[in-house]
């Protein structure tokens, strides 16, 4: 039979075969991560040891690439049916009604991950739950294999009687469980309720546990034990997790001062910087002086503008191709009437759907995710960085530490001359 | 004896040199620099000081393999890195390898001799590092030396050797004693991995590949896209559809695929029409990576290379004096593209079998990686039109067979022109590349980082003479072609 014909999507540019004027099978968008089939991510370990923080972050930065991901807290099916929190002896082992109830919110939780990855299309699903025991690992194991899920699991493995005080201090006490309590009793009965897990705790094993596939990470990252990595999905998952730490920092985010382009209403192009926006590049060397930052990188784009804003600053900078503005293709240089006026129906399209609209020629917010992606990951390595870049860049690595989603996103706000300073806290 | 394999690779810091070499931000590296700008690929950024990563294990656990192919991973995406053989050195220093006596661990001679050469090496360590400018070296510590010998005498003698090791080994132990080095422990050929202190960006990279590389047989098939409309006229770029051969070579292409008879194949293409146009024609299911798309000539696009030397002469020029590093007017260099497809050689390393439908300069990308060619010779790699490269991983390195569809098509190589070709003077200054902008800047940039072969190794010759001049249009060099054919089938 004769090769198909190929039509090209006017929204994102792409190529698609088509039969009968109808889009037909067998090509597939790279999109960052392929999954074939669903995945279970099941976290694993003692109260207070960063699941619920690994959970959250890793949901997000999966999301922000494309993969579909929702995570479902069992602590919150559980805060739902039972109203109101009384004490520590909720969770001893011989409660059989606190066991039963737990038993009950944990089911409850595998059945809407069910319908998550089966019914509504995502891609992975993340069970925060203590699950320190093997039987619930196997049952939760049992249950993807009926689903055709995979499984990985994700251990938090921690001693270090500091990092579990801070981790208490920073997101228990705020608990909806503490509400009524003095810090001091929350602490104490928080720490009763870890006892009653340490019992029956059966960590990750070596041999015992030898199919399965998971990484245990150990102090906070100071080490890692990776099992059986099965796909492309685990592999990034491992590589994300290796990379992110908790020491606190602050991320700087800004565009470049006001351009000459910027002044003529263009988009794009490689301009250098107005009067007002090398005035900017003064003030935000006054800026950084003054917060006193330890040990700041800077970084830019490879465009005069941002580079041009970052000389003003008289401290090294690193200057990354990858940060450059959405390349406008075809429309580069114009003012949004010419746009318009030149290619009516581009205009139109974008403002349809603004994150996968790709420009004749350019690019899409969705591509310069992909292009960002080295970005967020050195930014999770690092600690003090100020980055300088542009418009659209600038909301995409916004968008991935607000947890933004995609249709949210290329309408962030980011006007120029603007410093948005980030600092982690708790889960967010 | 198969696979109880525990190999370790660990990297100690800082420990050769931690030194800046020349003070301020770039790191003491040769070229013109610029104030405030860091220089190289930016994989080399991230690393601040030169490492040294030291492969730990019995014989036969697969260290040189990891060795060698860590060193072309790293080289090909711009960390200069460099292995040192510990057995080359002892072969050097003890001129004819007589049994496994000379491993025991009781053998005082022979451990004197050994620990000798693990000076030597160190030292030759120490001035690739500080010297010439390199920061990866890798240290091997054993490596086999059988050149003819009958079979069971030499399994029987390893085996002996190998034991002789076993008296002595002590595996790295996280908990303990080596819970404050860098390092990883590969488990059973990478069914499992314990990670240890990883400092920087390198060592996380490092990590990530070991992770993702294996050792299962497959092989991985490069290919151009059918010959292009544009490909006719000699246009460079763009976003043509295929000619009438280059819908013969799909046809052709699809015949190929079938009599190779390939387990779960899975096809890739670019997200331009005439790879996806190549792929429609198999009759299969493929991904699009938009990462697969040509390089980017910027203002240059859909010209031909006559129209570029009469509008941009001077971006004509410099484009042959640094193809590697030029980077076109609003476009990208190969430099770029290396950066651009790493992602998908990790992928590649993650996959069984493949065919990668793509563009010239891509698969001269894609193609260096597998090869371990330089910088200097990837943008000069041959791959024409209608032709299949089927890389097959082979001891330490990868066979390459050369598959020519018998479809006739336009030949779009340009060879280096020889260096008096050029108007500009001898004894001209490195050369001034260009920033990403559209007006011309004349501005210091990237500096080329020098390659090294892993001692005991030769570089492949795969480009044959340089041409003079009259090559410069691309005109047929039939001779060459044979060449590169016959050349291309030597295992690395």
């Amino acid at each position: 039979s004769p090769a198909r014909e190929l039509t090209q999507n006017p929204l994102q540019k792409t190529w698609e075969p088509y039969d009968n004027g109808l889009p037909a099978g067998h090509s597939a968008q790279r999109g960052v991560c392929m999954t074939n089939c669903p995945t279970l991510i099941v976290m694993v370990g003692l109260p207070a040891r960063g699941k619920t923080y690994i959970s959250k972050k890793l949901t997000r930065y999966l999301n922000w690439i494309g993969v579909p991901t929702k995570e479902f807290n069992v602590g919150q099916y559980r805060r739902d049916l039972v109203k109101k929190y009384k004490s520590f002896e909720f969770f001893l082992p011989d409660n059989e009604e606190g066991l039963k109830i737990r038993k009950q919110c944990a089911l409850a939780a595998l059945n809407d991950v069910r319908q998550y990855l089966s019914e509504e299309n995502g891609h992975v699903a993340v069970f925060d739950a203590t699950n320190t025991t093997r039987e619930r690992r196997e049952t939760i194991y049992k249950f993807c294999e009926e689903n055709g899920y995979k499984t990985f699991f994700v251990e938090s493995v921690c001693v270090d009687p500091e990092v579990i005080a801070a981790n208490i201090v920073q997101v228990k006490l705020g608990s909806p469980d503490y509400v009524d309590c003095s810090n001091d009793e929350a602490t104490e009965d928080f720490m009763k309720r870890i006892e009653c897990y340490k019992n029956s705790y059966e960590t990750l094993d070596e041999t015992l546990d030898k199919d399965l596939s998971y990484i245990k990470i150990m102090d906070v990252g100071r080490s890692y034990l990776v099992n059986r990595v099965m796909d492309h999905i685990q592999s990034r998952i491992v590589y994300y997790l290796m990379n992110i730490h908790v020491t606190p920092r602050s991320i700087y985010l800004c565009r470049h001062g006001e351009s000459e382009l910027n002044l003529k209403g263009r988009i794009g192009g490689d301009p250098g910087l107005s009067v007002r926006g090398k005035e900017f590049a003064k003030s935000l060397a006054q800026f950084i002086n003054e917060q006193n930052i330890k040990d700041l990188k800077v970084w830019t784009s490879q465009m005069k503008r941002t580079i041009q804003t970052a000389e003003a600053l008289g401290v090294p900078y690193e200057q990354w191709k990858v940060l450059n503005e959405i390349d406008a293709g075809v429309c580069e240089e114009m003012t949004y009437e010419e746009i318009q006026e030149n290619y009516p129906l581009e205009f139109a399209l974008r403002d349809q759907d603004k994150y996968r609209y790709r420009y004749p020629k350019g690019e899409s917010y969705e591509d310069l995710v992909q292009r960002l992606e080295p970005v967020i990951m050195e930014l999770e390595r690092q600690e003090n960085v100020l980055v300088i870049c542009h418009q659209a860049v600038m909301r995409c690595l916004l968008a991935y530490f607000l947890d933004k989603p995609a249709e949210q996103l290329p309408y962030l706000k980011c006007p120029l001359h603007t410093v948005l300073k980030l600092t982690p806290v708790a889960y967010g | 004896m198969r696979f109880a394999c525990d190999l370790h690779v660990a990297r100690r810091r800082g420990a050769m040199s931690a030194a800046p070499r020349h003070g301020g931000p770039p790191r003491g590296r040769a070229g013109v620099l610029r104030g405030g700008e860091k220089k190289c690929s930016w994989a080399s950024y991230m690393t601040n000081s030169p490492t040294l990563i030291v492969m730990i294990g019995l014989p036969a656990r697969g260290k040189t393999y990891v060795s060698k192919k860590l060193t072309r991973y790293l080289n090909w995406i711009g960390v200069p890195t460099k292995v040192f053989n510990l057995g080359v050195y002892r072969r050097e220093a003890v001129k004819s390898y007589k049994s496994y006596d000379f491993f025991r661990h009781d053998n005082k001679e022979a451990m004197e001799i050994r620990k000798r050469c693990a000076l030597v090496a160190l030292e030759d360590v120490k001035a690739y590092l500080l010297e010439e400018c390199g920061q990866i070296a890798e240290v091997k510590v054993s490596s086999p030396d059988y050149p003819e010998r009958n079979r069971e005498n030499v399994m029987d003698d390893f085996l002996k050797r190998i034991e002789c090791y076993k008296v002595t080994y002590q595996p790295l132990d996280p908990d303990a004693y080596d819970k404050d080095l860098s390092f990883i422990k590969v488990i059973n050929v990478g069914q499992r991995f314990l990670v240890n202190r990883v400092q920087d960006y390198i060592q996380s990279k490092i990590v990530y590949y070991l992770m993702n590389i294996h050792v299962q047989p497959r092989t991985i098939y490069l290919c151009r896209h059918g010959e292009s409309e544009y490909n006719l006229v000699g246009k460079i770029g763009g976003d043509s559809g295929l000619s009438p051969r280059g819908k013969q070579f799909a046809q052709a292409l699809k015949k190929f695929i079938e009599e190779q008879e390939i387990v779960d194949l899975k096809v890739w293409t670019s997200q331009l029409k005439r790879t996806i146009q190549t792929a429609e024609s198999l009759g299969v299911t493929y991904e699009q990576w938009k990462i697969l798309n040509e390089i980017d000539a910027g203002v240059c696009e859909e010209m031909t290379y006559a129209e570029i030397e009469a509008k941009y002469p001077d971006e004509f020029a410099l484009r042959d004096q640094e193809k590697y590093l030029y980077r076109y007017p609003g476009g990208e260099s190969y430099q770029d593209l290396v950066q651009r497809l790493e992602p998908v050689i990790m992928e590649l390393e993650r996959q069984g079998n493949v065919l990668v439908i793509s563009h010239q300069a891509v698969m001269r990308c894609l193609l260096a990686y597998f090869l371990d060619k330089s910088a200097d010779e990837l943008p000069y790699l041959r791959c024409p039109l209608h032709t299949i490269l089927k890389l097959t991983p082979v001891a330490y390195g990868c066979k390459v067979e050369t598959i020519t569809l018998n479809v006739e098509a336009v030949n779009t190589h340009r060879d280096k022109p020889s260096l008096n070709s050029n108007n500009l003077p001898a004894g001209q200054t490195p050369v001034r590349m260009r920033r990403n902008s559209f007006t011309p800047r004349a501005s210091a940039d990237t500096v080329k980082r020098p390659r090294h072969y892993s001692v005991g190794s030769k570089p492949l010759d795969l480009l044959g003479p340089f041409p003079t001049l009259e090559a410069r249009d691309g005109a047929d060099r039939p001779q060459l072609q044979v060449g590169v054919q016959r050349m291309a089938g030597l295992a690395v």
